[in-house]
């Protein structure tokens, strides 16, 4: 039962390294063939086990691993059709670029003329010709990172999976480099699956993004509906952008609830067609960054804004096209605003002083409380 | 200018920095191979007495003697044979403690164990083989009680397979040590895209393991080789005088007061040591691997 194709199903996959406490505690996911799929979470959430494991490097626990329609457990990298990209790349330090690339054709038995001209094909895709005959050690980290990628992609994978890829990269190489796979990607029509820790790198690249915790997934979705319809408190602040507040709610009518906070009238919030809020409860909203304006006390709100509360500024930071903006709206809680750099200049504040924090009433999002447990999509 | 003023500085730090060194090896090293140097081209009075002078007639008589020829044969089978062995077994438990043991401590452990025959002398470890391989040995016992042999085989003791085990039951630990450290710098993730690649576990031996180990294997190899082709205790006790080495002929040079035959014999030998190892370091560049 071979199958070209590379979507890949996770069934209740748990994997327990010690037998008591599951690293990755019962994911189930489904991704399209040819996709760019981004895991994302930070250090020790599971993200790294299920990418082993769907590579075959791991055994799931419990759970199954569906590939093109077929259970992979138990069987080797080579019989899944995968291909690992490595943290670090673990490129051979003895072997030159093409010999490295040529490697897993090597071991395949296929004879020499036929795999050298393979990888000299490969290299030109990678842009590496000049490079051929060099060891890994004389080459910059981008190069290594696009040897590593040719080797991974020689095999003609379903799927290749990449682990952390851009980390031992610099910033700028960083951005370069993540271009360079998203049109691999799309020039090999691939399944890719992508580890990252950086939430920029997750939505600059993926089709599906995952994010995950404590094993478990969060929320998984398209870049733009996990950044700006974050479904919980985690997923709002490790995506970043927003600000979460949270309250007690006071009123509710039809089609928004008020929440107490500072300011006095409360926080008027939309209330979304699923979501059912009760007065006392308690809840978190988020309002992106960039939505929130900063009007001087006084001062009329701009059109279709209801709330505005009363803060400090704590600290400016120049951004370029914007400038971030701290402030002390919310006891506990981070509360930013990005102004446009124009708007903030035409009208600057200092720290200390005193201004309206509001934001159109419409673009508040209430969040799922922690306590409900946020399944994957 | 400033340089000229530091360079000398500079130098007076550097020749601190090598002193311990220097200190060692003048005296201990240097000192003694000039004196053999020195005395190879001295005349003798065949009683013991060195004319100083410069005489090319040791080496002649070195050189000319059929004898010289037969030993270093001698040696060199010796030194093949403990070679191989050697490096077969030393390989393979190191790579058995490297990417097999997977617990540390353990693996450390077992390390350790492999050093035990070192807690006590050579000449024990020797004697200790003539139980298990002489005439009423447990070896003979066994095969004979199994009804394999009916007569003893005098081939295991006072021979030279004898020589050849007791060298390498001391000489294998020369082996896994360093091909151990320069297999535990091989990064685990290189085993790994190894297999990603389907590569199978011969494959990642003989593409990957072996080629990365080289240093160690040169460095156990120059090791053994040096040690074997300079001994002549191990031969003459486990052969039971019936073979002989290059060094057991100048030591005999030496009984019969004949040191300037003697000196010429250990230069001669040295200079072939010499280019060994250089052939040797070579083919593998241990330099640049040790501080990879």
């Amino acid at each position: 039962m071979k199958s070209d194709h590379g979507d890949i199903e996770l069934a209740g996959v748990c994997k327990s390294f010690d037998g008591i406490t599951n690293v990755v505690d019962g994911v189930n996911l489904k991704i399209a063939d040819g996709a760019y799929c981004c895991f994302i979470g930070p250090s020790g959430c599971g993200k790294t086990t299920i990418l082993r494991m769907i590579a075959g490097h791991e055994d799931p626990t419990a759970g199954e691993i569906v590939i093109g329609g077929q259970n992979v457990v138990g069987l080797a990298p080579v019989q899944r059709r995968t291909a690992m990209m490595f943290q670090s790349y673990a490129l051979f330090p003895h072997l030159t670029v093409r010999e490295n690339i040529a490697f897993a054709l090597r071991v395949r038995g296929q004879s020499k003329a036929d795999r050298l001209r393979a990888a000299d094909a490969m290299i030109e895709k990678v842009r590496l010709t000049q490079f051929a005959d060099r060891l890994p050690a004389q080459l910059s980290g981008g190069q290594q990172q696009r040897v590593a990628l040719a080797r991974a992609a020689i095999t003609e994978p379903r799927v290749l999976l990449l682990d952390e890829p851009l980390s031992a990269l610099d910033e700028k190489l960083r951005v370069q480099m993540r271009q360079e796979l998203r049109r691999m990607q799309q020039e090999l029509g691939i399944t890719f699956i992508h580890v990252t820790h950086t939430q920029l790198e997750a939505i600059a690249l993926a089709d599906l993004v995952v994010v995950m915790e404590q094993g478990r997934i969060k929320q998984a979705g398209a870049a733009r509906d996990v950044y700006a319809h974050p479904h919980d408190r985690y997923v709002a602040e490790f995506m970043g952008g927003q600000n979460v507040l949270s309250g007690r709610v006071e009123k509710v009518n039809g089609t928004s609830f008020t929440l107490a906070q500072a300011a006095p009238a409360g926080i008027e919030v939309p209330l979304q067609a699923r979501s059912t809020v009760s007065v006392g409860d308690t809840v978190d909203i988020a309002v992106r960054r960039d939505d929130v304006a900063l009007v001087r006390p006084g001062r009329e709100l701009p059109p279709g804004c209801s709330n505005s509360l009363p803060s400090r500024v704590l600290a400016i930071e120049y951004q370029g096209y914007f400038v971030k903006v701290m402030l002390d709206t919310v006891p506990d809680d981070e509360f930013v605003a990005y102004v446009p750099e124009k708007t903030f200049f035409a009208d600057p504040f200092t720290v200390g002083d005193v201004v309206m924090a509001t934001w159109a009433t419409g673009s508040a999002l209430p969040l799922a409380h922690e306590s409900r447990r946020a399944q994957g999509v | 200018m400033q340089p000229h003023q530091t360079l000398p500085r500079a130098n007076l730090a550097g020749w601190l920095y090598v002193s311990p060194l220097v200190l060692v090896l003048v005296p201990f090293f240097v000192a003694p191979i000039l004196v053999v140097l020195a005395a190879s081209f001295f005349a003798t009075d065949g009683f013991g007495g060195l004319t100083p002078g410069f005489t090319l007639a040791s080496y002649v008589e070195v050189l000319h003697s059929a004898l010289t020829l037969k030993l270093y044969l001698a040696t060199i089978k010796f030194t093949v044979l403990t070679w191989v062995f050697t490096l077969i077994i030393g390989f393979f438990v190191a790579y058995f403690l490297v990417f097999h043991v997977r617990n540390q401590l353990l693996a450390i452990g077992l390390f350790l164990l492999c050093t035990v025959p070192f807690w006590t002398s050579n000449i024990i470890r020797m004697i200790s083989w003539i139980p298990l391989l002489g005439k009423e040995g447990l070896i003979n016992q066994a095969l004979l009680a199994t009804g394999v042999i009916r007569q003893p085989l005098e081939v295991l003791l006072f021979s030279d397979l004898a020589v050849v085990i007791a060298y390498v039951h001391q000489l294998t630990i020369f082996m896994i040590v360093p091909i151990f450290n320069s297999m535990a710098r091989i990064d685990k993730k290189l085993i790994e895209a190894a297999i990603d690649a389907g590569a199978s576990r011969f494959d990642i031996m003989r593409l990957i393991v072996v080629p990365m180990s080289k240093s160690g294997i040169a460095l156990g190899t120059i090791f053994v080789v040096s040690i074997v082709m300079g001994d002549f205790f191990v031969v003459k006790v486990m052969s039971g005088g019936g073979s002989a080495s290059v060094v057991s002929a100048f030591y005999e040079d030496v009984g019969v007061l004949q040191y300037p035959t003697a000196a010429a014999s250990a230069v001669l030998l040295t200079l072939v040591l010499v280019a060994i190892v250089s052939l040797i370091l070579r083919t593998v560049d241990i330099r640049q691997e040790i501080t990879r």
